[in-house]
């Protein structure tokens, strides 16, 4: 038992991972009927709490509650996994792109987060209003709008075999893609990188 | 929360998959089932460093297969899982045939995706993760979860006025 916790903190491979990850379709399909997808969560909070008469928000969310009883499942379970298997080494980020990060003021390489970027003290700069309210707003109103996120589209859509969702999936990466080789360097010094 | 407004809604935005409006077998307890899968994902989630912002970023620089490896395996599994699910007519646990709405071309898919891809490589978090996130202790990440529900709800404010 003890050797299977040591090997469990380990950090799982992608092998182990992505099959779990996957297997998460035909986990909802046969227990509820229920399709793939988190970014839907974000639209039944809306609804429960700010619907204020938009047609988008007035539905009944409470039949969707399943999806927000997820989300909550995703949050306890990474609870436990950082407090009680989490690994006892620090994080190994390639070193290209500790290089490339380096050159954009990103110090700490320690954790799974860079602390440079997220702290509470950077919600009293402009850092914070780049990385978190200007990123969060870009996720919530793209993955809406694309009807979808990796794991509605990317995931749950192309397992499916949706071309829509190759098609959704492509420009995700194009988007993050552009965001990290262009756009971030001139973001990140315009706010004191 | 009449039946009408619900129809209503199916029209305006017939390609997202909610609302879902099949008839639903679980109430009380058993709904504990998708928490239950929620965690192991989350747990997933933390243990293979998928919510970590610099796996995302070696993702898209192009400098570890990790990410690629991940996405790229579940979606594998998935589409062997969909194929025997439909072969073999395999029924959820209620006996109902397992249907999986088709989803329907929209020019959001190619603007949406584009945006939340700029967002993705900002936060290194795409909704599933910043979930796991928040439960792992990194509490300012509800900053971007607040914003990300403000985006969600300008979205469904101004959808009606957006290319689709």
């Amino acid at each position: 038992m003890e050797q299977f916790i040591e090997w469990i903190k380990q950090p799982w491979p992608w092998y182990v991972a992505g099959p779990m990850i996957g297997l998460t379709v035909p986990a909802l399909l046969i227990l509820g009927n229920k399709t793939f997808g988190i970014s839907s969560s974000l639209r039944h909070i809306c609804a429960a709490c700010v619907p204020a008469g938009i047609p988008f928000f007035t539905y009944n969310w409470k039949k969707e509650i399943w999806n927000l009883l997820f989300v909550l499942g995703v949050a306890i379970g990474g609870f436990i996994a950082t407090n009680f298997l989490a690994n006892p080494e620090t994080i190994v980020v390639s070193e290209a792109t500790q290089a490339d990060l380096a050159a954009l003021g990103i110090t700490d390489f320690s954790d799974l987060m860079p602390a440079d970027i997220f702290s509470w003290e950077n919600m009293t700069n402009a850092k914070g209003l780049l990385f978190f309210v200007f990123g969060g707003f870009l996720v919530g109103f793209g993955t809406r709008y694309a009807g979808g996120c990796t794991s509605g589209h990317a995931i749950m859509g192309i397992s499916s075999l949706q071309w829509q969702s190759v098609v959704a999936t492509t420009f995700f990466m194009i988007g993050g893609f552009l965001m990290t080789h262009v756009l971030m360097e001139p973001l990140m010094k315009m706010v004191g990188f | 929360m009449t039946k009408v407004a619900e129809k209503k809604i199916e029209v305006q935005d017939p390609h997202c998959a909610a609302p879902n409006l099949r008839e639903d077998h679980d109430k009380g307890l058993e709904l504990l089932k998708y928490l239950v899968i929620g965690l192991i994902f989350g747990i997933v989630f933390v243990k293979a460093e998928i919510i970590s912002w610099f796996r995302i970023q070696e993702m898209f620089r192009l400098q570890s297969f990790h990410m690629y490896g991940v996405i790229g395996s579940a979606v594998v599994t998935g589409i062997i899982s969909v194929q025997l699910i439909k072969r073999l007519n395999v029924k959820t646990i209620h006996g109902e045939t397992i249907e999986i709405p088709d989803k329907v071309f929209k020019k959001g898919q190619v603007i949406g995706g584009f945006i939340f891809g700029l967002g993705w490589a900002l936060t290194g978090a795409c909704p599933g993760p910043l979930f796991a996130q928040i439960g792992s202790g990194y509490t300012v990440v509800l900053v971007t979860l607040i914003s990300a529900l403000a985006g969600t709800w300008v979205y469904g404010k101004y959808a009606h006025k957006l290319p689709n």
